[in-house]
This record gives structure tokens, sequence and C-alpha cells, in this order.
């Protein structure tokens, strides 16, 4: 009988999940472990408006004290799992006794990737995962301050924009030949990375790191060309990894992430896993395994791991849906463009487009949309339910600004 | 619900300004609101604003009584207000509303 539920992580999947077990009509005891001293919170915020907010932020909790105490959930923060006995079903805490569990759940979340350059220790080099560091950063954006970011991709950028809008400068360094990698069409990432031009953010793309210096006056990060970028503060946001030591140590299977199956079960019958430290197959995409760091498929996946806790047998196959916010600009991207063969676009109007992703065999496979949030949305979120449909929209259709997506849902 | 003494009926818009399973944005003095026409073609009004980071609803999609909000897809149910699950848990205010001579009035307290 499932009478005790344990969650090992407090961010969006865990703590959605605790929650969608009382939803769902668990009656036992359901205990939160989360190694961090906060209750749970929200980490979107954390590169937008906890930087930029007129006024220095509380964290934005996701639930309170009074929200766990009306769920019945048991929150221990400021405590680290040390071990999971799946003999003996006890995880091992640190300054605790050892916590019986009948069903786990893994949602350990991801960690900022560390520099692998000479000199790039942590009090050289900021990162940017928790609120506390999200704070140590923005007391450091005053104007004139000068920010060097390492890594284009969403959290860099983000940050990028934040100095700016606090009056800071900015220069972000990318190894590669164009900002946001695979994740974002090149088309968007060049109108994103002209803004950021527009906006005086200095671009150094292409460019290894030989070494960052440090002396009293300021900090240089010298480039593998011989280039120098100099500031005062150095930011890496370089992507981050899965927090699978807990999982490994228990000989739980780990294949780029705690592997589960399409019910976010482990290869331990009563340990599942959720969020960003999962990979899971992926009907949409031809059953491909897939991790994603994304606050909606954490938040998706802590709704159906409780379900699954629970003994329900629904596959899990959300679209995949990413966001980002830089000055007033909005990206939103639904679904995955790796099988996508074709791209079309519509152009929505004041700045703003969607862009089509189609596979060989016509399916619309992604969108992704550039604009105020105002005017990409609704379209984004009505492709995101053609790309669940499997849908196979006319090109014709997907570019006339004056077709409404809603009537292609028939 | 019967409307108290001190409402003031204000005209959002033509009727036929918002399609059926549609929204449209509102304002009146220095507030935003969210005008809803309805699959069944019943008009509903609520605050403007998502209650989560305070998105305009107006630019979110509307299915059958749910609007979802374009900034993180919260949902409420806009015939009552009511809130539907994270990451929204704050109801949504709501106001009555009438349509008279082609036009949809909201009662603003």
């Amino acid at each position: 009988m499932t009478e005790r539920m344990v969650v090992i992580g407090a961010g969006e999947a865990g703590a959605r999940a605790a929650v969608a077990l009382r939803e769902n009509g668990f009656a036992g005891t359901i205990t939160i472990i989360g190694d961090e001293h906060h209750l749970p919170y929200e980490r979107p915020p954390l590169s937008k408006a906890v930087l930029t907010g007129p006024d220095e932020p509380a964290p934005p909790h996701i639930l309170d004290d009074t929200q766990l105490a009306a769920h019945g959930v048991d929150l221990l923060h400021g405590t680290a799992a040390t071990a999971i006995d799946r003999d003996a079903h006890r995880v091992a805490l640190e300054g605790h006794d050892p916590l019986p569990y009948d069903r786990l759940l893994i949602a350990t979340g991801a960690r900022a990737r560390r520099l692998a350059v000479p000199d790039a220790g942590a009090k050289t080099v900021h990162y940017l995962r928790s609120f506390p560091e999200a704070l140590a950063l923005r007391r450091r954006l005053v104007p004139g301050h000068r920010l060097v970011v390492i890594g284009g991709g969403f959290i860099g950028l983000e940050l990028a924009a934040a100095a700016r809008a606090r009056g800071a400068t900015a220069t972000v360094i990318e190894m590669a030949p164009r900002l946001l990698g695979r994740a974002v069409p090149a088309a968007l990432a060049s109108l994103i990375a002209a803004r950021h031009e527009a906006e005086g953010v200095r671009l150094v793309l292409g460019a290894t790191i030989a070494r960052i210096e440090i002396s009293a006056e300021d900090r240089r990060v010298v480039l593998g060309n011989g280039d120098t970028v100099t500031g005062d503060t150095i930011v890496a946001g370089v992507g981050a990894l899965p927090e699978t030591a807990l999982a490994e140590a228990a000989g739980l299977a780990i294949d780029n992430g705690v592997a589960v199956d399409a019910h976010l079960a482990t290869d331990d019958p009563d340990i599942f896993a959720a969020g960003d430290c999962c990979s899971f197959p992926h009907a949409l995409y031809d059953g491909r395994r897939i991790r994603l760091e994304a606050w909606r498929n954490a938040q998706d996946q802590g709704n159906a791991v409780a379900k699954a806790m629970l003994g329900a047998n629904e596959r899990y196959e959300a679209v995949p849906w990413f966001w980002s916010d830089q000055y007033d600009l909005t990206l939103q991207i639904a679904g995955l463009s790796d099988l996508a063969t074709r791209t079309v676009t519509r152009d929505l109007g004041e700045g703003a487009r969607i862009d089509f992703h189609l596979a060989a065999d016509g399916r619309l496979v992604s969108a992704s949309g550039l604009g105020p949030n105002g005017r990409i949305a609704r379209d984004v979120r009505l492709a995101e339910m053609l790309i669940a449909r499997r849908a196979r929209p006319p090109v014709m259709q997907l570019t006339d600004p004056g077709t409404k997506l809603k009537s292609l849902m028939v | 619900m019967p409307t108290a003494i001190a409402t003031r009926w204000v005209e959002a818009c033509a009727a036929d300004e918002i399609d059926e399973e549609d929204v449209i944005r509102f304002d009146e003095g220095g507030r935003t609101f969210a005008i809803y026409r309805s699959p069944d073609d019943a008009y509903f009004a609520t605050d403007g604003l998502c209650t989560h980071e305070k998105v305009h609803l107006a630019d979110g999609l509307v299915m059958d009584n749910i609007i979802e909000c374009p900034k993180h897809n919260g949902r409420f149910d806009y015939t009552t207000g009511k809130a539907k699950g994270a990451p929204v848990c704050v109801d949504l205010k709501t106001y009555p509303v009438r349509v008279e001579d082609g036009k949809v009035l909201i009662g603003l307290d």
C-alpha cells in the first residue's frame, strides 16, 4: 500500500508534483526534500524580473507556508538527500534520520555547467541558477558597471538585456559563430543579435577563451586569438548538467539524465523522475530520448508524474515549450525542430513573426515566434496544439496572416 | 446576479467586435479589462491582467470557457474568474455584462 510519498527536489517539478499528488486524491504523507534554504521558488524570473525589477525582490515563491499546510505537504528545506537505499526504501538525509518512502520522486533539476578555463573559480566567475546568485548579480548591475557574459544562450542574453536595463554595459562572448545554438532557428537568432547590438551590447562570436585574469581594478577574459575583454563582473551561462549523482549512486539507469520511460518511471518501479534531471522518450519525435531544461516541462511532468506515482498509465507526450524575454521581445518556441526539413514564415506585423518548421511529410513539428509577447503568444499556442495533433497544415494557410490558425484546428 | 445600486454601466465595445470564442481588451479610467464572447454567444468580463505576472489576458487564447494567459499559460474560467491550476492560484475578478442595442456594457463598481 502506498502511504508515503517522498520528493527529492523543491523546484518547479517537485513542488508541482507534491501538490498534484494531493489534487489527485492521495491521502498519505508527502515530504519534499530541498537543499536550498528557501521555500520552493520559480526560477525563470531569476534572469528577468529579479534582476531588473525596481525594488530588491523576494524569491518568487511557488508555494508558501500557508499553501504547504493547506495541501498537507511537509517541506524539509536546507536539507540534502545523501543516498537512496532502494532495498530498504529509505532516503538518507544530512542531519536527519533516514526518511522511508513507498514511492519516490527524483526532481533534482540541473546545475550550471562550470567553465573549464584557468582561474574560473567561483570567486572569479558568477553563475546564475539560484535566487542568492541572482541577487548577487542584481546588486552589481548598477549604471556604468561592465558585465562580461560568457555564453550566448538564453541565460546569457537575458543577463545582457538585464544589464542594459539597469544601465550597466554588457559584452557577450560566444564560442559558436552565432547566438542561441541549435535551440533557436538561425533567422530568429540573427534578429535577436541585431536587437542586442541596437541596445548597445557588444557581441563577440566565434571566440574561444584562453584564460581569465584578475587584478584589483578589473577582470579580463583573454580570448584564444589574443584579444582581451575587460569588465568588472564575469558571469557564465554555458549550459546546465542534470543532477544525477543520487540516482547514479543508487544504481538507476542514467542516459543524459535519470532515464525514465514514457510514464516517467525509472527502472525501479517505485522510483520516478521529472523535470530537468530526467531524460524520457518522446512519442512526437519518433520516440527519441530527450531531456528538457524548461519551466513548462517541469510543471507538466510534475503533474504527470503525480498521476503515474498513483498508478495511472498515461504516456507523457506534452509538446516541448520554451520562452525567453529580452527587452520587450519575447521568443516562444513550441516543439523541436530537429525533424524539420522546411521552414515557412508568417509575418504578424509590428516586427513580430512566427516561423513554422515542417518535417519532410508536411507535418508541423515546431513553431518559433519572436516579437512583443502579445503579438505572438496566441499563434504559438495554437501551433503547439497543431503540433500535438500531428497536423499537416497547408503552407499557404500557415504563411497567410489572414488565416486564423484556430481555423486549422478542425 | 442582481447588480448593486452603485454599479456604473460602461460601454465596452460593439457586440460584433468580438468573434465567438474570443476576447478583446478594454481600458477605462486607468483600469484594464478583458471582454469575452463564449462559443454559445454569451458575453463576460474580467480584470484584464493575469493574476500571475500581470500580462494582458486579451492576448491569450480562448477555448470554450477558458482563457489562457499568453505568458505562461495560466488558465482561468472567464465565466466565473476561477483559476484552474498552476501557475495561477489567485482568481480573476469578474464583472457583470449586458448587451443592449448591439453594445456590450460592463458593470463597474
